[in-house]
């Protein structure tokens, strides 16, 4: 068995999906995504096994172009995230109808299908197709069962897509030109190549674009808020627990081992930005009506976070980095999945207009509150672990990057717990809010147990992501 | 050689058919006819020659395009069929002066002697300003058929004059002649002006800015098929007989010569991708679109050498896309007076099918991935920055981003719009050419050996 299976799984279950019909559709992308995600626990059994899980087949002979899949502990890692948060997902929607069933979920399952490519790929070229491929479904989740006003949507929607793409679109010419160099796009080769300064400083910053825009940071995250709040939840679930962890992922996996000349020299430019960003997010959330929108915003400075300590270029950095993004995607999806159950009730995403729920539902409200503190990296939850990893390597760089960063912390802590009072508590609002079922309380159960579990004992994640990132780590210091 | 005969042969046959009064199966055996002779071009695929004192030279390069054309020209009778349905009478016609303008574009390619290329030029443009006036009591498809005839022959015109010149210089319509002429030391100043005179000629025919205004006009009121058949067959023919005079006639392109193709390929891209912008009439918007992909298909000119497999495959995904857009319009715009844009609206929901395939014709056109568009791109972009011209790739790049604009109105208006009307029933033949041609499209996409190793 190796990764193909599982692209298998997914891709096959894509037509499953739609062609199950409209009524099956949810239950089918529901097996689909619980069966990728036990292929990929055996995947990464066979892994531990120390047995070839790799793949490798030439796909076009001029220019060279390999359908190569290379699993290691971070591709892995990141694998595991997305077809965990998958079938979560799927279920999450459980509870809502959509038009049309079968095309959204079979959308969805494509669209899981993508990321885990753009995860496992190590050909640049079958990479970028999979990195425009995951951007094709989230365009038509996010444009046809939306919400809000279909003008407006379609103006944020058409933004997001262009602006992607143009990203991407350089991150392409930057990988023909390597690919002229170096005769192939395979990363092993990529990461081989000796070039100048010059060209390394154009490189990185072709790539930057494209991940600066996707992940995003300052000041390329203007579709982001928009598109968050006017896509169907599943949408932003989808965009924010996973495919922002694509561009972050691509930092580490692509960008800093090809050009790490140019990313020693303008680190503090790098680091600045993704701090830049925490702060920017953190008081732009602040200021938040809308409860999706403040969740987009404090994703934002989340993600900032996790791209400084990628920038740092050490081995905490990066470790950090990774761990903050599994971290990240799990807490977000479960704090958006709250803002969902919210909304089947009240039918609002204003957080005026919600409030004293608490004394209704102990139970939601319980679980809300641990998501709101693993948010804010509460010790003894997965996101401290992540966040004070990278806010150590930011020490090490400068230690006012990681004041800055630890901001992250405060404001988070301030914004998060004010919207949670704003949202439950207070007095007891009139309008009914009926309990959590049983499939919504899974859901939440499920993502803060994986999120206190990890927290509390992170060492398998440590060790499967490490000897790949010390890996990369030899590459990008190949230059001293 | 032979294909051309038979061509000609199932012209003529064509026209018969009317005589004897077997209109009903005319587009049958046509395409039967077609894909008979494709295995024709396929023996010639492995046995170059040239015939009849080198006027027709039969390559690798004529052999493998002349496939292509009968591919396109078997979609485009197979959408005549329902086209011409209420013009019963004149079917027989409209389908050979189609077998003839193939015999035309056959004959562009595999021309061996200047004389021949201009033949075959004539034959296919006096085929096509009939079919772009061929909707005889509509003012607009007059004014197209007019504006593209007064055009079209002042081009024609140009040509030869410049193979005048060329004649001049060389003494001689004979390819092979010239060729070996244009290596020696020096050449008289005639040459290389017949040269440009020849490439502004065909320039037109591709409608590469700033030789394009005719393109819009003549595009939106031509009929539909004819419009397909422009923008895709004779677009092709145009790129592909353009690469071969020149591959031809002089492989070493100067460094002037090379600046103005430079020029002319970005001014091709931009113009046309902002004015496709601004267009609410779909035709209008796809001739733009033309305009542009043209300037993508220059760009093959700048590493003549060994750029033909690239131009084949950037042409066909090209084609195959525009054949499976244009059978959606085909039965979109079929009772309509216009091809606005609001005709399209709702289309994802009343044929979800057809509005699929529209979605993925663009998508290729705009160079996303699957498809086979993308893969045209990125051959192009990796030879081109093989080539030096990184500045070229760019600028090749920033216009598909702009491409994205007007390809997702289209696309947003049939998803994200309410219909105007009730869904009308697609007829057959519309889903087959949608659909296989898509089809083919995304296979090229998945192995695109296939086509790009055939000339190698």
């Amino acid at each position: 068995m190796d990764v193909t299976t599982l692209l298998i799984i997914l891709l096959v279950g894509t037509f499953a999906t739609y062609f199950s019909g409209d009524k099956w559709a949810p239950k089918v992308a529901l097996l689909v995504g619980i069966t990728a995600f036990a292929s990929a626990i055996c995947l990464l059994n066979q892994y531990n096994l120390g047995n070839e899980i790799s793949y490798t087949k030439l796909w076009i002979a001029k220019p060279k172009i390999y359908l190569a899949f290379q699993a290691d502990g971070l591709a892995l890692a990141m694998l595991l995230l997305t077809t965990a948060l998958t079938p979560i997902i799927i279920f999450s929607s459980f509870g809502n109808t959509y038009k049309n069933s079968k095309a959204f979920y079979a959308l969805i399952v494509f669209m899981s299908f993508a990321m885990s490519g753009t995860f496992l790929a190590s050909d640049g070229l079958l990479y970028y197709i999979f990195w425009e491929l995951a951007l094709i479904p989230i365009y038509f989740i996010a444009l046809i069962w939306g919400n809000g006003d279909a003008e407006e949507r379609k103006k944020a929607v058409v933004k997001f897509f262009i602006y992607t793409l143009a990203g991407s679109l350089f991150m392409l010419i930057a990988f023909i030109y390597l690919q002229t160099k170096a005769g192939s796009f395979l990363i092993s080769d990529l990461t081989q190549l000796k070039l100048s300064s010059t060209e390394q400083f154009w490189i990185f910053l072709a790539f930057f674009l494209a991940y600066a825009i996707k992940i995003p940071l300052i000041p390329f995250h203007t579709w982001q808020a928009k598109v968050y709040q006017k896509a169907p939840t599943v949408g932003t679930m989808l965009l924010s627990g996973i495919m922002l962890k694509m561009g972050l992922y691509s930092v580490i996996r692509w960008q800093l081992p090809i050009a790490p000349l140019a990313a020693k020299e303008y680190m503090y430019v790098f680091i600045g930005l993704g701090i830049a960003g925490v702060i920017y997010g953190s008081i732009v959330a602040l200021r938040q009506k809308d409860l999706k929108k403040l969740l987009a915003y404090s994703s934002l400075a989340h993600v900032g976070l996790i791209a400084a300590g990628a920038y740092t270029l050490t081995l905490d950095g990066l470790r950090g980095a990774v761990l903050q993004m599994i971290a990240h995607g799990f807490v977000v999806v479960g704090l958006f999945f709250v803002a969902e159950i919210i909304y089947r009730r009240y039918e609002t995403r204003k957080i005026a207009e919600m409030g004293g729920i608490r004394a209704q539902t102990p139970k939601f409200t319980s679980m809300f509150m641990l998501l709101v503190l693993a948010s804010v990296a509460l010790p003894s939850t997965f996101n401290f672990v992540g966040e004070f990893t990278v806010l150590f390597s930011l020490s090490q760089v400068n230690i006012w990057f990681a004041i800055f960063g630890g901001t992250t912390i405060i404001l988070g802590a301030y914004y998060m717990l004010k919207m949670f009072q704003h949202v439950m508590l207070g007095e007891t609002n009139t309008k009914l809010f009926a309990d959590v079922t049983f499939n919504e309380g899974l859901t939440l159960v499920i993502i803060i147990a994986v999120l206190f579990f990890f927290g509390l004992y992170p060492k398998p994640i440590m060790t499967l992501i490490t000897p790949s990132l010390e890996n990369i780590l030899t590459q990008i210091n190949r230059f001293n | 050689m032979n294909t051309l005969i038979a061509i000609s042969g199932l012209g003529v046959l064509c026209l018969l058919f009317e005589i004897f009064n077997f209109r009903k199966a005319i587009v049958p055996v046509t395409i039967i006819g077609l894909l008979a002779i494709l295995g024709l071009t396929y023996a010639e695929f492995n046995a170059p020659a040239s015939f009849y004192n080198n006027m027709i030279v039969v390559s690798k390069f004529s052999a493998v395009f002349s496939a292509l054309f009968i591919v396109l020209t078997v979609f485009l009778i197979a959408l005549s069929h329902d086209f011409y349905e209420d013009h019963q009478t004149k079917i027989s016609d409209f389908i050979a002066i189609k077998i003839f303008m193939l015999a035309g574009a056959v004959a562009m390619v595999s021309f061996g002697n200047l004389a021949m290329f201009f033949l075959g030029i004539e034959v296919l443009s006096i085929s096509l300003y009939i079919l772009a006036a061929s909707n005889r009591l509509n003012v607009k498809s007059n004014e197209a058929g007019m504006k593209y005839f007064l055009m079209g022959s002042f081009a024609s015109g140009i040509i030869l004059f410049g193979i005048c010149f060329i004649y001049g210089a060389m003494g001689s319509f004979d390819v092979a002649e010239i060729t070996e002429w244009s290596r020696s030391a020096e050449l008289p100043i005639w040459f290389p002006i017949g040269i440009t005179l020849v490439t502004i000629g065909m320039l037109f025919k591709i409608a590469a800015v700033p030789f394009h205004f005719w393109a819009p006009d003549v595009y939106e009121g031509s009929p539909t098929l004819t419009t397909t058949t422009m923008s895709t067959l004779v677009k092709v023919v145009a790129i592909a007989t353009l690469y071969k005079l020149l591959t031809a006639m002089n492989a070493d392109l100067s460094d002037t010569y090379i600046n103005i193709i430079i020029v002319i390929s970005i001014a091709s891209m931009t113009v046309g991708n902002i004015m496709a912008l601004k267009q609410n009439n779909v035709k209008r918007m796809l001739a733009f679109s033309g305009i542009s992909h043209a300037g993508f298909m220059l760009m093959t000119l700048l590493n003549i050498s060994n750029s033909a497999g690239n131009l084949l495959y950037y042409t066909t995904a090209y084609s195959l896309s525009g054949i499976a857009a244009f059978a959606v319009i085909l039965y979109v715009c079929k009772n309509k007076n216009n091809e606005d844009i609001a005709n399209f609206n709702g289309l994802g929901k009343n044929n979800p099918l057809m509005a699929a395939v529209l979605t993925a014709s663009l998508l290729s056109m705009a160079g996303i991935p699957i498809f086979a568009g993308f893969f045209a791109k990125m051959f192009l972009f990796t030879q081109t920055i093989e080539a030096g011209y990184l500045i070229v790739v760019i600028a090749a790049v920033i216009n598909s981003i702009i491409s994205v604009g007007y390809y997702f109105k289209l696309i947003l208006a049939m998803y994200n719009k309410e219909a105007n009307e009730e869904a009308t029933k697609t007829p057959f033949v519309l889903y087959a050419v949608a659909i296989v041609s898509i089809l083919l499209n995304i296979v090229l996409g998945l192995f695109p050996s296939v086509v790009l190793d055939l000339l190698g």
